[in-house]
């Protein structure tokens, strides 16, 4: 890929010094911890310098969460047809219940099953432990929710600190109720971030779920998974008709408005498309060791990516395939030059910081690209060091990356480098956008969607006009 | 299951499906699921730190400090923010598993110190979360460590809360947090026979900013001097000016010091504040009073005979008129709520509140849900209900969840409901419109903003809920029935 060309006044020097300064704002310890987690982008080099899934420096005000977040809100929660049990105290799943964003089919506690499951611990339960009440609550909710497909098990931080054996209940279980009764031992505390989380519970699958199912009907050679798509804003819904456009069969979603036992029979397709690498690149592996599925990372936001990543999935097929692949970029070629012509002009020349997960920015720099817009400065909440080598090739040279980035160091690069738009989460939104800048939430796609494919890319181009260009911005500056 | 055999993909057929969705509108199911032990679904309290949180941040320069996971700190955070559209600034010492096996004191200090150089707080309260808590982290010995080895200096106050998740909820960490927040600052602050004449007023859990500034304009109406002790009004509505105050709002620190010497305080939730009003009893000078939340005309009526009472002063001649206005407005409209049946859930002092205007209106609260709450919760509740003919056969149900409701919901209908956001999934089964009054609301703009208590209070819920009635009929009712009046 060809190296992009340098962002007007962005040096390597001015970058350095500004994470001099802000370094130089830290008690000593911290500064040592943070340095190596930012730098300036060097796309030249093919091992990103920046370090990353460290542990969080205490008290900077990092926006990480926790490996729980990572299992229930990333890989299970989206999973339609299973009751997913928050097990310990009640906080955990009531902040993580509907604020993710996955939507799902189905008629809701009957066949979909997006509510609030948890066995609300109270002191006795700490003192005695919780099994007995976990055996008793996977009862009740097998008689009260008769076409769940499956139970999760998600521990909570203290489920591991009180010595409780969730794996035995959840075996027990499994026997009596004929149906996949899965342990996820996801606590907290375990790991520096989700992305344990996404481990462990990538883990629990490969234990528990694949290779135990298949699906009825006969196999056939267009038979494919997409992995890694959450469907947020019904990203699935808009990414799904595309391949199948092409002539591919997707016989399973991991894990966006997913049903268990299509996941548990994905052993038997011929590829996985992978979406997110961060959260299920460990199954895919797996899934290639033991029954030899070949994997492929693919982009689905704006419609270079989208072009990129047809093209490279039909090279894996046969010309039929291929054709295909060819009709559709050209059926929507003329469709996305109409939200170009419409957005680009107004949106051509801003620039753009990013923060969220681990997948996205190097995921949505060529969705913002297309529209004109350049970034300056990028970094992952829980990414590893395979996705940072990924990213730098996709960044202008000495643009600032962040890693873990606290809030305080992250005004004090938003304050030199004064982006046009901020991509982020909901914790920084608001401290952004008092000080008037335009922000959009891109955990959440900021309650609109989907993003992903054709579909998406004409709301997130009309979402990133609407940001930058509202003309309430225009009201902030008070005349008096 | 067995290891070897594959099991074949199944689809229900759409009689299965049938079937059960059928089944869980049914009393039978109603049944089973009021027999439920150990399952909650669906509940509509959070846990202890998040009520902590809330108060940690409503003072002055204040940087409330999590102890114990990250995760916690980030989902408390993003609460707030998703509820307020607001910055909710806080940070943490991350502990991990060495946390876990050997304590967490090495990283309070160094989060602390972090804190401390990166934020410049004026007060750092701590908290806990459930992993400190299950060790048994002692708080008291870590902070004193963390002060004589200079990780922060020895003066700056750092209270702390132990706020275990495992027992109570977010009403219990809140106040934990303003209790040990107060001891704290009024420490060696007491003069006796000194008194500020100013009233201390604690609003409680309230995620409504609008209802604190209600309070504070009916005192400044009064002319009477006052503090509101944890005042969350200017921290989580702030203003957008271009520029960003880390810390913005809160009760004044030496205004809480001082609070020990006020002619009285009144704490207008009773069951967010047992601890922190017993412990004003045995320390404050002043008289102490536990004012229901004023909802509706009369327990509105009351805080404002209470305020006359204490500081010796006529009503001012505007609430008059205001409360002949909210009067006006409520005999004007009675006749879209009487006789409606609502289901109300929530925090214990707020249901009371909303069940005590319902009934003024004729209205009758038919189910209310409790989903964390004692026997005397139960009693005060039923004890409000008997206060009116329209309270009779409405029932209240405490430790059952909105899972419970929707049971509650199909099996004996009623014609709206009241409370969080989280409800509108019960509320969209039962098709019938959620009224959102209570905490968190992540679903709607703007609504902590509007006061749901005095008597403007009472005109706002009065309108939102009457006018809904109306647009329904005006959607949903046959041509022959659309109509130019209401
Ligand atoms: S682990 Fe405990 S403190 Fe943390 S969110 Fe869950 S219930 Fe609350
Ligand atoms: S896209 Fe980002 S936030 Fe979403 S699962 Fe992947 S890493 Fe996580």
């Amino acid at each position: 890929m060809a190296e992009r060309k340098p962002i007007e006044g962005i040096t390597k020097e001015r970058t350095e010094k500004l994470i001099e300064e802000t370094l130089a704002c830290m008690p000593e310890k911290a500064q040592k911890k943070r340095a190596p987690h930012l730098g300036p982008n060097d796309p030249s080099s093919s091992v990103c310098a920046v370090k990353s899934n460290r542990k969080v420096v205490p008290g900077v005000m990092s926006q990480r969460g926790c490996a729980y977040a990572g299992a229930k809100g990333v890989v299970w929660g989206p999973i339609r047809d299973m009751v997913h049990v928050s097990h310990g105290p009640v906080g955990c799943g009531v902040y993580s219940w509907g604020t993710r964003r996955n939507l799902m089919q189905g008629i809701n506690g009957v066949t979909s099953f997006a509510l609030d499951f948890t066995s609300d611990f109270q002191e006795r339960d700490i003192v005695y432990g919780g099994d007995a009440k976990l055996e008793k609550l996977l009862d009740e909710a097998n008689e009260l929710f008769p076409l769940a497909k499956g139970f999760s098990v998600l521990s909570e931080c203290p489920v591991g600190l009180i010595g409780d054996d969730i794996n035995a209940v959840t075996k027990k279980k499994e026997a009596e109720y004929d149906k996949l009764v899965v342990p996820c031992n996801c606590e907290g505390f375990r790991g520096v971030s989700q992305s344990l989380g996404h481990h462990i519970s990538n883990d629990s699958i490969r234990d528990h779920i694949i290779g135990r199912y298949e699906f009825a009907e006969e196999a056939g050679p267009y038979d494919v998974a997409l992995i890694g798509d959450y469907n947020i804003g019904g990203d699935v819904w808009a990414a799904k008709p595309i391949l199948e456009e092409i002539g591919l069969n997707v016989k399973s979603v991991w894990t966006g408005d997913g049903e268990v036992e299509k996941i548990a029979a994905t052993h038997t397709v011929k590829l996985n498309l992978i979406h997110c690498y961060r959260s299920m690149n460990y199954m895919c592996k797996v899934m290639e060791e033991k029954w030899g599925i070949p994997w492929l990372e693919y982009n689905f936001f704006g419609p270079t990516k989208i072009e990129e990543s047809l093209r490279a999935i039909g090279e894996l097929f046969d010309d039929t395939i291929k054709a295909n692949v060819e009709k559709v970029i050209a059926k929507y070629k003329p469709i996305m030059q109409a939200v170009l012509d419409e957005y680009k002009p107004r949106l051509e020349g801003k620039t753009a910081m990013l923060f969220v997960g681990g997948l996205r920015h190097r995921h949505t720099v060529g969705a913002y690209e297309d529209l004109g817009i350049e970034i300056t400065g990028s970094g992952y909440e829980f990414a590893h060091q395979d996705d940072y080598d990924r990213t730098q090739p996709e960044m202008a040279k000495d643009t600032i990356i962040y890693d873990d980035v606290s809030e305080f160091e992250l005004e004090k690069f938003v304050e030199e480098f004064k982006p046009d738009l901020i991509g982020s989460g909901i914790k920084e939104k608001y401290v952004f956008q008092k000080s008037g800048i335009p922000f959009r939430q891109m955990h959440s796609w900021d309650y609109s969607g989907p993003y992903h494919g054709y579909e998406g890319f004409e709301v997130f181009a009309r979402d990133i006009d609407m940001a930058i260009n509202s003309p309430t911005w225009k009201l902030v500056k008070s005349p008096f | 299951m067995s290891e070897t055999a594959l099991k074949k993909v199944t689809e229900y057929t759409p009689e299965e499906v049938e079937k059960v969705s059928n089944w869980i509108n049914t009393e039978d199911y109603k049944e089973k699921n009021f027999a439920r032990e150990a399952l909650v679904i669906n509940p509509a309290h959070a846990c202890q730190p998040l009520g902590a949180q809330m108060v940690a941040t409503s003072f002055e320069g204040s940087l409330p400090f999590v102890h114990g996971s990250q995760g916690c700190a980030s989902y408390f955070r993003s609460t707030f923010s998703r509820h307020y559209r607001e910055p909710a600034a806080a940070t943490c010492d991350a502990m991990t598993e060495d946390g876990a096996v050997f304590g967490g004191q090495n990283n309070l200090f160094e989060g602390l110190e972090n804190a401390y150089t990166l934020y410049k707080p004026k007060m750092m309260p701590v908290y806990t979360t459930c992993m400190p808590e299950v060790i048994g982290d002692d708080l008291t010995a870590f902070i004193k460590n963390a002060k004589q080895k200079g990780h922060i200096p020895e003066d700056l106050p750092v209270p702390y809360a132990n706020t275990p998740s495992f027992n109570g909820t977010h009403i219990h960490g809140y106040d934990a947090m303003l209790k040990s927040i107060l001891a704290y600052l009024t420490k060696g602050q007491k003069i006796e026979g000194k008194c500020t004449g100013k009233l201390n007023l604690i609003p409680g859990f309230d995620g409504n900013v609008g209802n604190i500034r209600e309070y504070k304009r009916i005192l400044d109406l009064f002319e009477i001097p006052y503090t509101v002790l944890a005042d969350s009004s200017d921290v989580f509505d702030s203003g957008c000016d271009g520029h960003y105050e880390l810390y913005s709002g809160g009760t004044k620190l030496e205004d809480a010091a001082e609070s020990i010497n006020g002619k009285a305080t009144i704490s207008m939730q009773k069951f967010s504040s047992v601890t922190t009003m017993k412990w004003i009893d045995e320390n404050f000078s002043g008289v102490n009073e536990v004012m229901p939340m004023p909802f509706g005309v009369a327990k509105t009526d009351a805080f404002i005979l209470k305020l006359s009472e204490l500081f010796d002063k006529p009503v001012p001649e505007a609430l008059k008129k205001e409360r002949a206005l909210a009067v006006d407005a409520m005999t004007d409209a009675h006749q879209y709520l009487h006789g409606k049946k609502f289901a109300v859930y929530g925090d214990p002092d707020y249901v009371i509140g909303i069940i005590s205007f319902l009934l003024e209106m004729g209205a009758r609260p038919w189910h209310v849900v409790i989903s964390r709450g004692t026997k005397k919760v139960k009693k005060e509740i039923e004890a409000v209900l008997e206060t009116s003919m329209y309270g009779e056969g409405c029932t209240v149900h405490v430790n059952k969840d909105l899972w419970h409701m929707r049971s509650l919901l199909m099996t004996d209908p009623v014609e709206g409901m009241i409370g969080d956001t989280h409800g509108k999934f019960a509320a969209r089964d039962a098709k019938i419109p959620l009224f959102r009054i209570g905490f968190p609301i992540i679903d709607r703009v703007n609504l902590h903003r509007n006061p749901v208590v005095g008597y403007q209070g009472a005109i706002t819920m009065l309108t939102m809920i009457a006018n809904k009635f109306l647009d329904i009929k005006d959607e949903t009712c046959e041509d022959q029935w659309f109509e130019m009046m209401r």
